[in-house]
């Protein structure tokens, strides 16, 4: 067994358990033994000196796309752990939108393995909602969760068909499994590629309408109070859809939403003269929305922040926007990001850290998200005011279609722990 | 005549003045008032050039210009080809819809492989808003937009401004009426800023399908009917309508759009009597406008045509004779 590691003197936030202060924590083995400002430390013990710094528990990111299978060039489970172990996320979900789509045991079986054998963090699988993301014919929810499914998802695609929707929320719940969705209407939203307004119309770019998100959404509410079955959305991006799920959520239903740390910080604006890798789904909204986006993840109707990290080569910035792949990485400033919020006096640092690692854990059964002894010892040590820029050539994701490139941040990850193990250090 | 000061001080200080260094045309909304004005100014002189017997000048003997068109087009290329030409330079078509594209090659590979090829110009057509900016910010030399998606088409725009201008005598105070398929035209937009800049009064008129988001805030004045849109106007401006826009179901039909928005000789009359009849063609009769009115004596359809060769010929001689080459 390793040498006991105590963590000193640092500003500690873990949201499981109220703590928001200075504590040490003591770790031995793969787990946390004590957390506390007089903890016994081990006269053999490894100290690391957090004096100044912020530590949490480790970020776990509900929305994560990986090019394996079938893209690996884009980014494969390894890769994709490495740049989460830079950003602080020790526990990421895998979406099942690969080639092929991760639907039955033996692929789940598969991600398992990949996972075990070259992540440095944890890697849970996502599978479909139906076989191969057709919309017809349901996956076995329960066999795949036996072989490690966190996650029921249809991945970009919007499940169509009502009758198949409240079909798989009613049987998923029998196994308390989630469906989280992502809420884009294809015909409202047609060849739109970015916000429908005056910058589209400038650009000369065809436009999603809000609508679009806020159709599907209010449906898929209603079909998951129909069949009681747990709901997340994945990825919300309008003031009207934060207000939707606020009144399901005063109703006693059980839905939980998310949204990416790109519709936190940026909007339509930032697109600019067609930068390509700010073409996401959903698009990004104008600066009201923005803003409502922020006030409904202080206030909790946002559950969760996610980094949707999604990778493309550099191939696509070669194409007009238009022409572009939707998407872009965010595992390694997902939590400098989010930062920008707390500097700005817009979310608190406890919400913050809630957002980003207690509530995706509690919401999808996941192990981490806690600093409470007995827990495994996923713990990330930051330097909340360490200001950076963010240079291309410093992404250590396989893919650099950032949105983020050349911006400024204050809060940098110095060390990542999964287990007790450190993965990651900042040089 | 505003027009005539900046002519006079472009004659004796074309190297003085300055009007136009930039690199690139790209789009209308880069450019201001000055700037349009002096390349008005410059296609005015041209036209006279294309009115001689002898055609040719000298002035890009040796400079070579490539028109990339990863969208067909006879006309808008031909123009361009004929503009380079009769400045001497030597000119070269690609129609990329045909060729490498397909087999998947990128825009920008297909812009390194002609970049290495060392022209002084490329005049760049796409089907996407903003794919020769793209393309621009890759290349070592000058580069004209010739339309890109539904963003601009900054030489069209000039050369209905030179077109209204010669029969208007100016730009400014007129009311002209753009009507159509805005929404999916590059050439409303770049006209819209244009106008705009020099003073006129935009309106549009076009059924709500075919009209962008946010239309109002771009300075014009948004019309349903053409009879109130067309109303005292001094110039009116058709746009084509593609037929595909039908099967989206933007418009029910053919004689359904004619009926409403098709320019004939009765919607006309609404217009100021000595109003002229524009169209960036090529035209579909019977759809967007009748034969009667595009052959009438209101028509400047033709003297568009002409000016579009006289506007594209300054457009390359302003980018290219001032330096704008290959460095």
């Amino acid at each position: 067994m390793n040498k006991p590691l105590v963590i000193r003197g640092g500003h500690v936030v873990d949201p499981s358990q109220d703590i928001d202060g200075h504590a040490s924590i003591l770790v031995e083995g793969k787990h946390i033994h004590a957390i506390g400002t007089d903890i016994d430390v081990p006269e053999d013990a490894e100290i690391i000196d957090a004096d100044g710094k912020h530590v949490f528990p480790g970020l776990v990111d509900a929305r994560v796309y990986v090019g394996e299978p079938g893209s690996e060039h884009r980014e494969t489970i390894k890769s994709a752990s490495k740049a989460a172990a830079a950003g602080g996320v020790t526990s990421f979900i895998m979406m099942p939108e690969t080639d092929p789509v991760i639907d039955d045991v033996a692929l789940v079986d598969f991600v398992r393995r990949a996972a075990r054998d070259d992540a440095r963090v944890r890697v849970y699988p996502a599978v479909s909602v139906t076989k191969g993301m057709k919309g017809k014919e349901l996956t076995e929810f329960g066999l795949l969760q036996e072989a490690g499914a966190v996650m029921l998802t249809e991945g970009k695609r919007s499940l169509e068909n009502n009758l198949t929707l409240r079909r798989a929320l009613t049987y998923a719940r029998d196994f308390g499994l989630v469906i989280a969705k992502e809420t884009i209407d294809a015909d409202l939203s047609a060849n739109g590629v970015m916000n429908e307004g005056l910058t589209a119309t400038h650009l000369g770019l065809p436009g999603i309408p809000r609508e679009a998100e806020i159709i599907t959404l209010e449906r898929d509410l209603r079909i998951a109070a129909l069949a009681r079955g747990r709901y997340h959305a994945a990825k919300i991006s309008t003031s009207d859809s934060a207000e939707i799920i606020a009144q399901y959520k005063r109703n006693g239903h059980d839905v939980t939403c998310g949204v990416s740390i790109n519709h936190l910080t940026l909007n339509e604006n930032d697109i600019g003269r067609y930068r390509t890798y700010l073409r996401l789904s959903p698009p990004l909204r104008n600066e009201d929305d923005r803003q409502a986006m922020i006030r409904a993840l202080a206030d909790g109707t946002i559950d969760i922040i996610v980094s949707s990290h999604d990778p493309h080569d550099a191939d696509t910035k070669r194409f007009p926007f238009a022409e572009a792949a939707e998407g872009a990485i965010g595992l390694e400033t997902v939590f400098a990001a989010a930062m920008r919020l707390y500097h700005n006096g817009e979310v608190p640092l406890t919400r913050l850290i809630d957002a980003m690692s207690t509530r995706p854990a509690r919401i999808f059964g996941l192990p981490g998200g806690t600093l409470k002894p007995g827990a495994k010892a996923d713990i990330i040590i930051t330097d909340i005011e360490e200001p950076w820029v963010l240079h291309e050539e410093d992404i250590v994701s396989q893919s650099k279609n950032t949105t983020f490139e050349g911006e400024r941040f204050s809060g940098r990850i110095v060390r990542t722990l999964v287990s007790g193990k450190t993965i990651h250090q900042s040089p | 005549m505003q027009s005539y000061r900046f002519n006079f001080m472009a004659d004796f200080s074309s190297s003085v003045a300055k009007a136009y260094n930039r690199k690139h045309l790209l789009g209308i909304a880069d450019l201001s008032p000055h700037e349009i004005q002096y390349l008005l100014d410059q296609a005015n002189e041209a036209v006279s050039v294309s009115r001689q017997l002898e055609k040719k000048k000298a002035v890009l003997r040796g400079r070579t210009q490539i028109n990339l068109f990863f969208e067909a087009s006879t006309r808008t290329q031909s123009s361009f080809e004929l503009a380079g030409k009769r400045l001497g330079a030597d000119v070269m078509n690609m129609s990329v819809a045909s060729s490498s594209v397909k087999k998947g090659e990128t825009l920008i590979d297909t812009a390194m492989t002609l970049n290495a090829m060392q022209p002084d110009l490329l005049v760049v057509r796409h089907q996407s808003a903003g794919a020769v900016e793209l393309l621009a910010n890759q290349v070592g030399c000058s580069v004209i937009n010739a339309g890109d998606g539904a963003h601009e088409h900054p030489t069209q725009a000039l050369l209905d401004a030179l077109t209204i201008q010669r029969h208007k005598g100016g730009l400014a105070r007129l009311t002209v009426a753009i009507c159509g398929d805005i929404l999916h035209s590059r050439v409303a937009r770049s006209n819209i800023i244009l106008l705009n800049a020099m003073g006129a009064r935009v309106r549009v008129v076009a059924p709500s399908t075919l009209l962008p988001a946010g239309i109002e805030q771009l300075g014009v004045e948004v019309f349903r009917t053409m009879r109130d849109g067309l109303k005292d106007a001094d110039v009116v401006m058709m746009l084509r309508v593609q037929r595909e826009r039908m099967e989206g179901a933007l418009i029910p039909s053919i004689r359904e759009y004619f009926k409403f928005y098709g320019l004939d000789a009765e919607k006309l009359a609404h217009a100021k009597p000595d109003a002229i009849v524009m169209h960036p063609g090529p035209m579909n009769r019977g759809v967007e406008i009748a034969s009667d009115v595009a052959d009438g004596p209101q028509s400047v359809i033709e003297a568009q045509v002409e000016m579009g060769v006289a506007v594209r010929m300054a457009v390359i001689e302003a980018l290219l004779a001032n330096g704008g080459a290959n460095e």
